[in-house]
Parts: C-alpha cells; structure tokens; sequence
C-alpha cells in the first residue's frame, strides 16, 4: 500500500472518529455512531499494517488476536456497576503503551538532520513518557479506590503539594540533562519519577471526586497519544489524541461545574475545609418501614426517584427498575432525577438504569427537573447523600455550599433509602433527613425496594 | 400497661381519646386497652368495633378509672374525675394547666402524673403529638363549612343559563393552622380568599394556599414569628390602626369573614369592630374561631349563632373540632398514640416518663408529687429565625440591557485576549520549531477545537458511553507499536509487543463495551 493511500486511509478514519464522538448527542444516533469508531479503526489498523513501514509476521496476528480475545472477554464480563473500574483499567493500558512506545523511540532514534529536529524529537518523547506514565499509574490507583481494592479516602500527605511540584521541577531538569545528551537514564529516572506523581496524585483525591479523576485521566490518555504522535509523525494520532483529550478536559470541566468546585482544587486533592461552623440542624430522623412508603407511593400521582452510588453498591437497580414499571402499570408518572457527579464515572446511574431496562425517556438531568419538585407528590432518594444536600443552598459555610443539588426537598413527602444514620462520602451533615417531610427508609437499597414490591398495587 | 378512655362526661363532646384503629397501634406498642361502654358512640365507633381491636370494654367510668394505668381523656378531667386519679397513675389529655390551677393542685394531691396535651413544644419532633394544631385544622375546615352553611350562595362563580353568579369573597384573618386550613377549605370550594396575619413570613405560606395576602402599607419591624415559638405577639396601637384601618375598607366587599387570631396567654384581640360588622352586606356571615377566648369581633357571642339587626350572621361555636367527632377523634387518638409511643421507647409496654426528654418534660404538669409546670424553655427552637434577605432590585430595561452588553463585552475581551495569548504561544513555537513539526501542530491545533466543538452537544446520560468509546479509539496509540514492532533491538520489539497487546484489550474491550452499553438505552 502506498504511502498516499495510507494518508488517504488515515483521513477517512478521523472524519469517522469524530463522527462517533459526535453521535453520542443522542440514544438513537450513538448506536449507529459506534460504528462508525469500529470502521474508523480497523481502517486505520489495516491500513498501518499493510502500509509500507510494517512487516507482516506471525507474532504480529498471534497479538492482535490475544489482545482481541482478551479486550472480548472483558467486554462480556464487566458488571454494570464496575465499569468505572474497567474505563480506568483501560486507561492504564493507553498510559503504558506510551510509555513503551516512548522508550522505543528514545532506542530507535538517530540521525536528525537539524539541531532543532532532535531538539522537538527529545521534547517530544519526554513528555509523551511523562504524561504516558502519569496516566498509567494514576489510572492504576484510580481502578483501585473504584474497586476498592485500596482505601477511598484521601491520602493527604503533609507538604504534598511541595512534594509535587518538586517532582515535576526535577522532571524538567532531567529533560534540560536528557537533551544535552547526559544520557537515557535520565529518562528512565523522570519515568519512575511520574509513575511516583500519578500515584500520589490519585491518592489524594477522595472517593466522592472520582468522576472528575476518571475523565480527567480519560482527558490525558488522549494527550498521551497525542504527544506520541508527534513523536512519530503521525497525524491520525495527533488528531484522535487530541479529540480524546478535549474530550476528557470538557467533561472534568463539567462535573467540576457540577459541584460548583474549582478544577485545580479538585486535582489536587483534599476536601476544601468548612469555612466556618456548619449550621445547626435541628429535628429528627423520622424512620418508615415499608408499610408507609408504599401507602405513599399508591397514593401519589407523581414520583421522582433520584438514584445515586448507593443504588450501584446494592446492585437495586433492577428492584427500582421493577418499582418503576409497577408504579406506571399504575398509571403514576414516574421520572429518574440524575445528578451530573452521581455515582463515580460520569453518567454512571444513566448506565446503570439502562442496564436495568428503565426507559431513558424517563430519566432526566439536573437541569430538567428541578423545577418540577414542588408539584411532586414522592421523591425517593436512593444511595445518594451530596447531591440532595439542602446545606448547599442554605448554609454558606458548609463544604458545598454553591454546588448545584437536586431539590428534592420541595416535594411533598422525601423518602430516604439509606443503610443507616451517618454523613455520606464527603462526612457533611445532610439536613434534608431531618426535614419534616423527609422519612428514613433505613436498611440494604435492595432489600428495602424489594420490599416494597408486593406492596404496590 | 393499661390504657383507658373513659367516656367524655363535657356536656355536648362527642370526640373520645382512642379509636379502634389507635387501639391496635398502642397494643403493639406491648400496651393493653380499655374503654368505657359507649365511649366512642358519638363520634361513630362502637363498642364492637373496639372489642374487635382487642379491646377490653369495661361498664363504668368507675371500674374504667381503677383499671387503666394510663388514663387518656380528650377534655381535662372534672372535679369528679380528678378525684379517681391515684398515686403513680398517669393522665394525658387537654389540660390548661395555666388556666386550671386548682385542678392542677388536685392531682399533685393525688400523686398523678398529668401530661398535658395542650403543652407539648412546638418542635418539628413534636409534630406528630401536636393535638392543638389537628384540633385548629378541623375547625379551620369545620369554621368554612359552617359559614358555608349559613351563606344564602355558591362560593364558585358560575355563570349558568340562569343567569351570573359572582363568586363569594371570603377574608381569614389569622394564618395559623386554623387560618391556612380555611384558605385551603375556602379556595376549593371556588371563593376568592383573601388572607391577613401580622407576621409577614406567612405571606409565602398563605399564598401557596392560593389565597391573596393582605398587605398593609406599614414601617416597623416586622414581627418575626420565631421569637414566640411561631406564634404571633400583641402589635403596636399604630399597627393596630392600619390594620383596622384596612379591615374597614375591606369590610363592605366581603362576604364571609372568618377570624382566628389568638395570642398566647391572652384574651383573643378585638379585630372586627361593630361598625365594620354594620357596614356588611345582609347575608354575609362571620364566622368567629376565637370565641372562647372573648372573640375577635365585637358582637360574638360564644357557643351560638346570632343575626344581627343588618342581616349579618355570626357564629360563635367554640366546638368545632368536636362538630367533626370521627375526623377529630382520629386525629386526636393519633396524636396521644404518639406521645405514648415516646413514653413507651422500648416498645415493651413499659412507660418511661423521661424527664429529659423535652418534649414530655415541656407537657407534664404534675409529676410524682409535684408541680412541673410550668416548663423550662425548650432546648430546640421552634422556627429558625428569620433571616434578612436584602429584597432583588428590580432592574429596568435599560439596565438589563447595559448588563447584558456588559457581559458580552466581558466575555469579548476574555476570548479575545486568550486568542491574542495562543497567538503569541504558536508565534513562539513557529519560530524556533521546523516546518515539518508545525504541520503537525496546525493538524492538533484544529483537531482540539473539533474536539470541544462535539463533545459539548454529547448529552449528559451518554457520558459513561463517551467515556469508554473515547478510551476505545486512543487506542489508536496502536499504531505507534505497530511501526516499532518490527524492528531488530529485541528490547524494542518486546515493548512494542507488550505495548500492541495492551492497545489491542484497549481497542476491542472498549468497543464492545460501549455498544453492550448503547444497546442496553430503551426508549419507553
């Protein structure tokens, strides 16, 4: 295949990457948008392949099938509620690639024909190492705290923005030694330099951040590539690693809005402290058994059920879903109230409820329903505690204050589903659960939805 | 425990303190019941509904007093009946303990413990126990029902091929519960409801009853329910003027007037004065909610219903939740149940009177002897206080329009001066980079741009699908190995082998994943 058709292959397969990324705008599209990914990269495999700088050999197609097989195996295995675990897990493997592909490239590399060539190739395969290997490690410790394999909570280490800075400082001498020719071990140094960063990095990040870590590792594995495609000249690189990684950026961006956070104080970690005490909260936690909340719920005309990680950790989704399609058989409207950081992959619980075969029609965004709460008969809170948290809007001092929540207070009758009494993942009081209309549904999400079944007529 | 419920001996009261239905609720609490033949006649329960409850129905009030342990009555309890109490028994029921102290004396004599269920704090846990305010939501009902009765018209506008009705006016003065329960009585049936209290922060809660708030055009501190425990408190003389003043004017349009303002520990103010009552239309009717406590309007006379020289009715009833015996009853019982299911915490049949507790310390008049009232202050404020909000200016069109030009000049110049900075960074890159490298650059300079271009119309609920899509194609690092793998350092070769494997779970896995996703969004 000559090098012009090759061109001409890469070509094809961008206008079709950006074609997928731009499907997703709607249900309907994405499925046929997905396709369009799948065409796009096998045309831009073969077209690697069979192009004139690869040769063809046995070991090449034993690869590409085990890897095939294994991405197959995964694909069919994940549970819906871990797919935060697989986006990171994959990450890792983009990170490692680059750093691979770096390292080659600093063996392989000779014969510049200007000074300033080889100046751009050194740059190049730095930094392509550097955020490659960012990426891989905090793409590992971020698979572990979604999986919990390791703790969730922040790892605050004392001066460790210093620690940081310091990293990424001896970094940038080791690139200044690297390019005036000290050697390759200074690369191999600033490697496991950024491996240490990446880490750090994601440890301390708390659990309830997480979304914003996952897109924004999304955002640097697509830098990754990036930048390796400017260290091979490679332009389909350069362009699908640059979508990749605005992507990845736009969406940090959008759960950081989502709770009203400043995204550098998001990446660097650490819950920002209350800025003064926290309002008192007066009343108390009223419980209900399930009696009362499918009296409620055979009642209202209209329900609104706002789902959040704890439904994921029960695995409630298909109860609820089941909940949902009696209460429409009789004749209740119900509706899903989604919170942009709900869960810890952004639009996790959309997923989730898709899996469990809830009409997405149904489920809305933030935006889309708060204003419907006040003519709201129930609202059931389902494993969520931030997102519904009044204190946003009420008290100025608290950790939140300003983040957009849902306002599922002003509905007629809260019912709250949570395993006990206690803060939720960011440790801040929530008053909505000593409000006067809110009850306490203490008790697993999926046994107390189970059991509200055969309660509903 | 025993709990009984004699008979209510008050002339003309028809509520009882226990239903059948509380009944089962108290026996689960480990608590046995008793009840006094006939109890529940007038407000529609019989004895066979309570014996089917489990109940044990007993022939005197007599033999009723000497069983029970707790006695729970509606009215506080006659000369006759305090003198049955016994050491260690404990009463709960309406007491007045402010306005009843010689009965109060009786039974510390007696060595009774009285619950007063006319005392419990008002605190958002108390709400379940609050009988007053389940009582003044039945009159608030009843009060609208009765006017209804003795007004000659619709509430509703029709108009019909007989000819226009207009649609009746109806005032509440006063929106406690009683008040806001007669808004909500009051619009549904069709009137035009219009609402006044002297506390301005009901303004929010009258109109969402959909009734017009009254206001008066008046410069003072405005009262602030909080301080009185969500009460009101006396006004000033000059803010009695006004709003005199204002109840003057309104007086001639309005056709049926019920009042309900009441200050705690006083004498019901006098807000409808005679020349107000004289300048009704005939057939208007006032309807008196405060009648027992000397009455808002001038001219009521407490316990009937009289028609003045101008055609004017005005009821003066002082019993309406008991007018509503079965509806009153329930709710009553529901709320003693509650206050029993406080002293009973472990749910064994045991009472504790926890005098920690401030909701059953602030209700208990006499204890083991001695008289506990009246309360400490609660620990728990009512109501948060008010907090003051500086009122939205509202802004004109010029202004609005000047803000908004000022935000898209502000938005401008940002733009403009990141523009101006990537300009200046590309500049610097352009002249030191070669040609072949700023080829590059112009290629990812655009493909970012695209990229924010489409991913911002990515709706929300897909992002979890553009996430492992996005993750699937920077596989696409793929490439980068594919061009190594065939070179001789083995070092390279391994890398790249290791690096094709990995890009390869990457690609596929993603992928697959994303459609398992994609297929699983139905539409209903």
């Amino acid at each position: 295949m000559s090098f012009g058709i090759q061109t001409a292959a890469y070509i094809a397969a961008s206008v079709l990457f950006i074609l997928a990324l731009g499907g997703l705008s709607n249900q309907e599209k994405a499925k046929r948008a997905v396709w369009y990914g799948i065409v796009g990269m096998a045309i831009a495999v073969f077209a690697t392949i069979l192009g004139p700088q690869v040769s063809i050999s046995a070991l090449l197609i034993v690869v590409l099938l085990i890897g095939a097989g294994i991405g197959v195996v995964v694909a069919q295995r994940v549970e819906m509620t871990g797919m935060p675990q697989l986006v990171a897990a994959l990450h890792s493997f983009v990170g490692l690639a680059a750093v691979f592909i770096g390292l080659n490239s600093d063996i392989t590399a000779h014969g510049f024909p200007t000074h300033a060539e080889q100046v751009i190739h050194e740059v190049e395969v730095f930094l392509g190492v550097f955020i490659g290997a960012v990426t891989f490690t905090g793409s590992i410790i971020a698979y572990g705290k979604l999986a919990s394999r390791i703790t969730g909570k922040a790892l605050i280490l004392p001066g460790r923005h210093i620690w940081n800075i310091m990293m990424v400082g001896v970094s940038f001498l080791l690139l200044l030694a690297y390019m005036n020719g000290v050697g390759s071990w200074t690369l191999y140094l600033m490697t496991l330099l950024a491996f240490v960063l990446g880490a750090h990095l994601v440890m301390a990040i708390g659990g309830a951040d997480m979304p914003v870590v996952v897109s924004m590792l999304n955002s640097y594995s697509g830098w990754a590539a990036a930048a390796t495609g400017f260290l091979l000249g490679n332009d389909l690189l350069i362009v699908t690693g640059a979508l990749v990684g605005s992507s990845g950026a736009i969406l940090s961006y959008i759960m950081c809005r989502a709770m009203n956070r400043h995204f550098l104080s998001v990446i660097l970690g650490g819950f920002g402290g209350a800025s003064g005490p926290a309002a008192e909260i007066e009343g108390e936690q009223i419980a209900i058994d399930a009696e009362g909340v499918a009296a409620a719920l055979n009642d209202a005309d209209s329900v609104v059920i706002i789902p959040g990680y704890g439904m994921a950790v029960a695995q409630a989704q298909q109860s609820v879903s089941e909940l949902t399609r009696k209460l429409r058989a009789a004749g209740k409207q119900v509706r899903f109230a989604i919170h942009p950081v709900a869960g810890r992959l952004p639009g996790h619980m959309n997923v989730l409820l898709a899996e469990a075969k809830v009409p997405y029609d149904i489920v809305l965004e933030m935006d889309e329903i708060n204003e419907d709460f006040p003519s709201t008969d129930v609202a059931i809170v389902i494993g969520s505690n931030d997102i519904v948290n009044p204190a946003a809007q009420e008290d100025p001092n608290s950790p939140i204050a300003g983040m957009p929540v849902l306002e599922c207070w002003k509905a007629k009758q809260v019912f709250v589903s949570k395993r006990g009494q206690g803060t939720g993942y960011s440790g801040i009081e929530n008053p909505l659960f000593y409000k006067e209309n809110t009850r306490m549904f203490y008790g697993d999400a999926k046994a107390s939805i189970d059991s509200l079944l055969p309660l509903i007529n | 425990m025993k709990i009984g419920a004699p008979k209510e001996i008050f002339e003309g009261e028809a509520r009882v303190a226990m239903t059948p239905d509380s009944a089962v609720q108290l026996q689960k609490l480990g608590h046995d019941c008793v009840i006094e033949a006939g109890a529940g006649a007038a407000a529609g329960f019989s004895d066979a509904a309570y014996k089917a409850a489990g109940v044990e129905v007993v022939k005197t009030a007599a033999a009723l007093w000497k069983a029970a342990e707790v006695v729970i009555k509606v009215r506080p309890p006659s000369e006759t009946e305090a003198k049955r109490l016994v050491k260690g028994q404990t009463l709960i029921s309406f007491f007045w303990p402010g306005q009843n102290e010689k009965l109060m004396e009786l039974a510390k004599g007696k060595g009774a413990n009285v619950i007063a269920m006319d005392m419990v704090p008002r605190i958002s846990r108390a709400q379940k126990m609050d009988a007053l305010s389940s009582m003044a939501n039945i009159a608030g009902y009843r009060a609208v029902i009765e006017a209804g009765n003795n007004f000659g018209r619709f509430f509703t506008g029709q108009v019909t091929a007989a000819g226009k009705v207009p649609p009746a006016k109806v005032l509440v003065v006063g929106a406690g519960v009683a008040g806001l329960a007669a808004i909500g009585t009051s619009t549904s049936l069709g009137a035009i409801t219009y609402a006044f209290d002297v506390r301005p922060e009901v303004a929010e809660q009258i109109e969402s009853m959909g009734a017009e708030f009254v206001y008066l055009d008046f410069e003072e501190a405005a009262q602030d329910g909080a301080a009185t425990g969500g009460y009101a408190a006396p006004s000033s003389p000059e803010f009695r003027e006004k709003q005199l003043e204002k109840f003057r004017e309104l007086a001639p349009e309005m056709d049926i007037v019920i009042t309900t303002a009441l200050i705690p520990g006083r004498d019901a103010p006098k807000l409808w004065t005679k020349d107000m009552v004289e300048a009704m239309k005939p057939g208007s009717v006032i309807v008196d909610l405060a009648a027992e406590r000397g009455g808002n309007c001038d001219l009521t006379v407490p316990d009937e219903k009289i028609v003045t020289d101008n055609g004017v009715t005005i009821v003066g009833y002082t019993d309406f939740p008991s007018r509503m015996a079965a509806q009153a009853s329930t709710l009553y019982s529901n709320n003693v149940r509650h206050m029993l299911s406080d002293l009973t915490p472990d749910k064994d049949g045991k009472i504790d009177h926890d005098m920690e507790d401030d909701v059953i310390r602030g209700a208990t008049a006499t204890f083991e002897g001695e008289i506990t009232f009246p309360p400490p202050p609660p620990k728990v404020q009512a109501i948060a206080a008010q907090k003051k909000k500086p009122a939205a200016k509202e802004l004109t069109r010029e202004e609005k329009m000047a803000e908004e030009a000022a935000a898209f000049r502000k938005s401008t110049t940002s733009q403009v001066t990141l523009l101006a900075i990537g300009a200046l960074l590309i500049l610097v890159v352009g002249a030191y980079a070669p040609a072949s490298f700023m080829q590059h650059f112009i290629v990812f300079v655009l493909s970012v741009f695209i990229g924010f271009q489409v991913i911002w119309g990515v709706s929300h609920s897909l992002h979890t699908p553009l996430m492992a899509v996005t993750n699937a194609i920077s596989g696409i690092i793929i490439l980068g190995a594919l061009l190594q793998i065939g070179d001789s350092g083995w070092i390279v070769k391994i890398l790249a082998t290791i690096s094709v494997l990995i890009a390869t779970i990457n690609i596929v896995g993603g992928f697959m994943v994303t459609r398992r996703m994609l297929q699983m969004f139905q539409k209903s």
